[in-house]
């Protein structure tokens, strides 16, 4: 009689590792296999194919049903091993109800299904390994995705087609995948890693840096050293992530692929030894004589794999020595290497990616033009560890090098290099006109030159949604940037909207990093290590706004980055004049002021004065050269009026005279504008305390708006506005104390200098984020950055200087010049 | 045939870096720009939109954006970003810390002439 064989798993590992027995005994056992999943084996590898819709799942199957049958396997599809009896040598499996992941923890039966059950001699636990899940707030929401199956693919795929935006937890080699399956839904895609760098375990910095490029230029967004807190959710699904630093990020869906762990619930129930994973010696044996495991869910010499060879390896020698061809083989473990292409880009890598070891040999060969770089650690003479990107067309070689241990050629240069003569440089450019550049789609090379040369299009995704090339499996697209390159010298990337300011591609949030961590402190430094050799103005201003913000103290203030108002401290208005507003708290003035405000505009011309809406005194049609001198005449300090920063105080006349007043608003509105004053922020900031309900000082329309009520309590309300746009703050919170009104103000205030795009008003900012997100983060203080926060903006506060004091010392000679007269001395007359 | 003269602006520490500055020669306002990477050019501050100052814009990429509407003016050609508008532009030099323009009166003058 046959002795019985059963297998838990039927994926890769287990599937595999029937096929090698059957291979090396057709008779040896009667097998029964169990799988989770309501299919036969499929080639997990290539689920992002299924999902980038290149292959359709048939595709990729390496057993389908028939080959069980046609091998007399009994296969149990879609049923989830509970427990082994090892003392009666059974295996209980149950049919999962429809919907069930086959990767859960939990398992839900059919209702009513009985358990099914299989006598073994010999069993092999294969049950490979389920996406790790980080630990994020709101990860069970819908719309939110793990990656691991072929059904995940079509839930994915199906929810996607209502979608615009999607981001990936995890740049890993999976997250990639799912990233580039996700990139042919037309989807705007980012991948969000927590390391400083995508794929941490195989590339090292540099080559992540380059592989990043090639990333953005195919229009996938990444966002490194980029921890989620949080999915919030929006209308019943996931609407947006929160990012430990406060950022934020829009998306439709998300996918989580932040690597994998060993499933090993089974075998700890049967009391089979499991650490990380199922513990096995060099014969795949677990400590039951009579168990055995290969695959994702084991730990072999302290190892665990996620990848498809050390499985093949370890199952070659299970069927050697279950079928007894060789009752000594032995695994002894793994060299991995990786052979991969993410998103068409080539990569190899294998054994370590750094040393620390002074011995060690490191060879780098680096070719940025096209996108190349190889990298070599070579130790005891043999490859300790190697990256290939962009060109990897010695991997082969050198992974059996690597895997054998082989000794290395004396001249290294052959290693990296091979012969000149195996050496292949391939450009689109040399191609013909009919030479078919994107194959899902059949695109061919004319098509995209005459979408570059007549349509403008000057970007892969503006030649993709021009002609559809590099729509379908995407592998073209760098081919298509060469041929944008090639045409008009440079490939611009869509990802650019996302930028805080055009000239530097990164987003606010990786800015600031970037910014803080390498201590760039003016905008011409910034644009020097920063910029693509760009320096247009938008760039500038943009960027000078923020490394003030950034830098209250140390920002090294280069007027040329700045607009003509921040140069000169004053608006200038359609005939070249400026206009000069002097601060007046809460607008609250005196004779006294008013007397030098009169005087100052009788002395210097003024064209107009006129009340502004904010409260304030406005002196019309000042000469630039006059500005020093009107501003020490009036000796007030400077009202803002011309800056993206905090402005004006708005304020009614409160308790002190009003019938109606219900809290002093003219105190706490001279407060909140002496404490804010010109601090600059992405805009302008108007603000208003009114002392009760009738709002007379229309602090419901402000940025922020601070109203009286009964109590003694104050209302907070953010996101008002009554300019272009009309909008009813949103309400943030009620207090009881003016000194909370301040506290709470400053937090939303330095929550949106972080995190608002320049020129973006608070009215869009509060609407973006949302009010009760704010609320999470400004008042119950959700990610624990409050006290930052007031921290932040009190260094803010405590480096303002009224910027008019550069009357009395100009921070560049000649900064308030009118035209200088010139005589024309007609030094020299040219005949021209 | 065009006459010009070669003009001295005087120091050019006067124009602060990466800005521009006017100066006031006959009738006519010349904006002369020092670009960080120690470039200098002169164009005429009269922005043809509506009179703005360019002297008073931000300069980058070469071209400077006026103050007023933002319209953009190619610094060595004179050229604008809006279809039809074009400033008049003057070579210009330092020698040993000392600027210099070469003016020609406007067109218009010279029919007069």
């Amino acid at each position: 009689m046959k002795k019985k064989l059963v297998v838990i798993g039927n994926g890769m590992a287990g599937a595999r590792a029937v096929d090698e027995i059957l291979k090396r005994d057709r008779d040896a056992f009667e097998i029964v296999m169990f799988g989770a999943e309501p299919y036969g084996n499929y080639n997990r590898i290539l689920l992002s194919n299924v999902l980038n819709q290149t292959q359709a799942p048939d595709d990729i199957f390496i057993n389908p049903l028939q080959w069980y049958t046609d091998n007399d396997i009994t296969l149990h599809v879609g049923v989830k091993v509970t427990h082994i009896d090892r003392a009666q040598k059974k295996v209980f499996g149950l049919k999962l109800s429809k919907g069930t992941p086959p990767y859960g923890s939990e398992v839900a039966g059919e209702k009513g299904a009985d358990l099914i059950e299989a006598d073994y001699d010999e069993l092999i636990v294969a049950t490979g390994a389920r996406p790790f899940v980080p630990r994020i707030k709101g990860s069970d929401l819908p719309g939110v995705f793990l990656f691991r199956t072929i059904d995940d693919c079509d839930l994915i795929a199906d929810y996607a087609k209502n979608c615009k935006k999607a981001a990936v937890i995890g740049g890993g080699l999976l997250g990639l995948e799912a990233a580039r399956g996700l990139m042919t839904h037309d989807l705007e895609v980012s991948v969000i890693e927590a390391a400083d760098q995508l794929m941490p375990s195989q590339l090292d910095r540099e080559a992540a840096k380059i592989l990043e490029g090639a990333m953005g230029a195919m229009g996938l967004r990444v966002l490194t050293r980029t921890f989620s807190t949080q999915l919030v959710e929006k209308n019943g699904k996931v609407g947006r992530l929160v990012f430990n630093d406060g950022s934020l990020l829009e998306t439709d869906l998300v996918v989580i692929s932040a690597g994998i762990v060993p499933i090993v619930e089974v075998a700890d129930k049967s009391h089979l030894k499991v650490n990380r994973g199922i513990l096995v010696d060099d014969q795949m044996r677990t400590n039951d004589p009579h168990i055995y495991a290969v695959g994702e869910c084991i730990e072999h010499r302290g190892k665990t794999y996620g990848l498809v060879d050390p499985i093949w390896q370890q199952v070659a020698v299970l069927a050697d020595i279950l079928t007894g061809v060789n009752e000594d083989a032995e695994y002894i473990g793994s060299k991995t290497g990786t052979k991969l292409k993410v998103m068409g880009v080539d990569l190899t890598s294998m054994g370590e990616k750094e040393t620390d070891e002074t011995d060690d040999e490191i060879l780098v060969y680096r070719d940025p033009s096209r996108g190349v770089y190889k990298k070599l650690i070579v130790r005891d003479n043999k490859i300790h560890g190697a990256i290939l990107l962009g060109d990897t067309e010695l991997s082969d070689s050198l992974m059996q090098l690597f895997q054998n241990e082989k000794p290395l050629p004396e001249n290294r240069g052959e290693i990296l290099f091979g012969s000149i003569e195996g050496a292949r440089l391939f450009n689109a450019a040399d191609l013909p006109n009919s030479a078919q550049i994107c194959n899902c789609n059949g695109v061919c090379k004319g098509d995209i030159l005459s979408a570059i040369d007549n349509d403008n299009c000057t970007s892969v995704a503006a030649i993709g949604t021009k002609t559809r090339a590099g729509q379908g499996c995407g592998s073209c697209r760098g081919f298509i940037a060469q041929l944008i390159e090639s045409r008009i010298g440079k490939v611009s990337y869509d990802a650019s909207e996302h930028y805080y300011v055009p000239g530097i591609p990164l987003e606010k949030s990786q800015l600031v990093r970037e910014v803080r961590s390498r201590g760039l402190k003016s905008v011409s430094a910034t644009l020097q290590v920063l910029g693509e050799g760009e320096e247009d103005p938008t760039t500038k201003t943009g960027l000078a706004s923020l490394l003030k913000t950034l830098w209250p103290k140390d920002y090294e203030d280069e007027r040329d980055a700045r607009f003509i108002n921040d140069r000169v401290h004053a608006n200038i208005q359609k005939d070249g004049t400026f206009s000069v507003v002097p601060r007046i708290m809460g607008g609250v003035t005196s004779p006294d002021e008013l007397l030098r405000i009169a005087q100052a505009a009788v002395k210097y011309k003024a064209k107009m004065v006129k009340f502004t809406g904010g409260q304030r005194i406005d002196l019309l049609g000042i000469k630039k050269e006059d500005l020093p001198a009107i501003w020490k005449d009036i000796g007030l300090p400077s009202g803002h009026a011309y800056t993206k920063a905090f402005r004006t105080v708005k304020s009614c006349v409160g308790t002190d005279f009003c019938r109606f007043g219900l809290g002093d608003s003219i105190s706490l509105a001279q407060e909140i504008e002496r404490r804010f004053q010109g601090v600059e922020s992405p805009h302008k900031v108007k603000m208003a305390v009114t002392g009760c309900p009738r709002n007379c000082a229309e602090a419901y329309v402000k940025d922020v708006g601070i109203v009286a009520i009964e109590g003694g309590c104050w209302e907070i309300y953010i996101g008002g506005a009554a300019g272009s746009t009309i909008r009813k703050g949103d309400l943030l919170c009620t207090v009881d104390r003016p000194e909370a009104v301040i506290q709470y103000t400053s937090r939303f205030l330095e929550y949106y200098r972080q995190h608002a795009k320049y020129l973006e008003r608070t009215y869009g900012f509060v609407e973006r984020i949302g009010i009760d997100l704010l609320k999470g983060i400004l008042i119950e203080d959700s990610l624990g950055i409050c006290a930052n926060l007031e921290e932040k903006m009190q260094e803010a506060v405590d480096a303002y200087k009224d910027p008019w004091k550069e009357a009395e010392d100009p921070l560049y000679p000649f900064q308030f010049d009118g035209p200088g007269l010139i005589e024309v001395l007609q030094e020299a007359e040219n005949n021209g | 045939m065009e006459k010009s003269w070669r003009i001295n602006l005087g120091p050019i520490e006067k124009v602060p870096l990466g800005q521009g500055l006017c100066y006031q020669v006959e009738e006519e306002g010349i904006a002369v720009f020092r670009s960080r990477d120690g470039l200098v050019t002169a164009i005429e501050n009269r922005c043809p939109h509506s009179n703005g100052p360019l002297s008073e814009g931000i300069i980058g990429n070469g071209e400077v954006v006026c103050p007023l509407h933002g319209h953009k003016f190619d610094l060595k050609t004179g050229m604008g970003s809006a279809p039809n508008e074009t400033v008049r532009t003057f070579p210009a030099w330092v020698e040993e810390g000392t600027l210099f323009i070469e003016y020609h009166p406007a067109l218009v003058e010279l029919v007069k002439l």
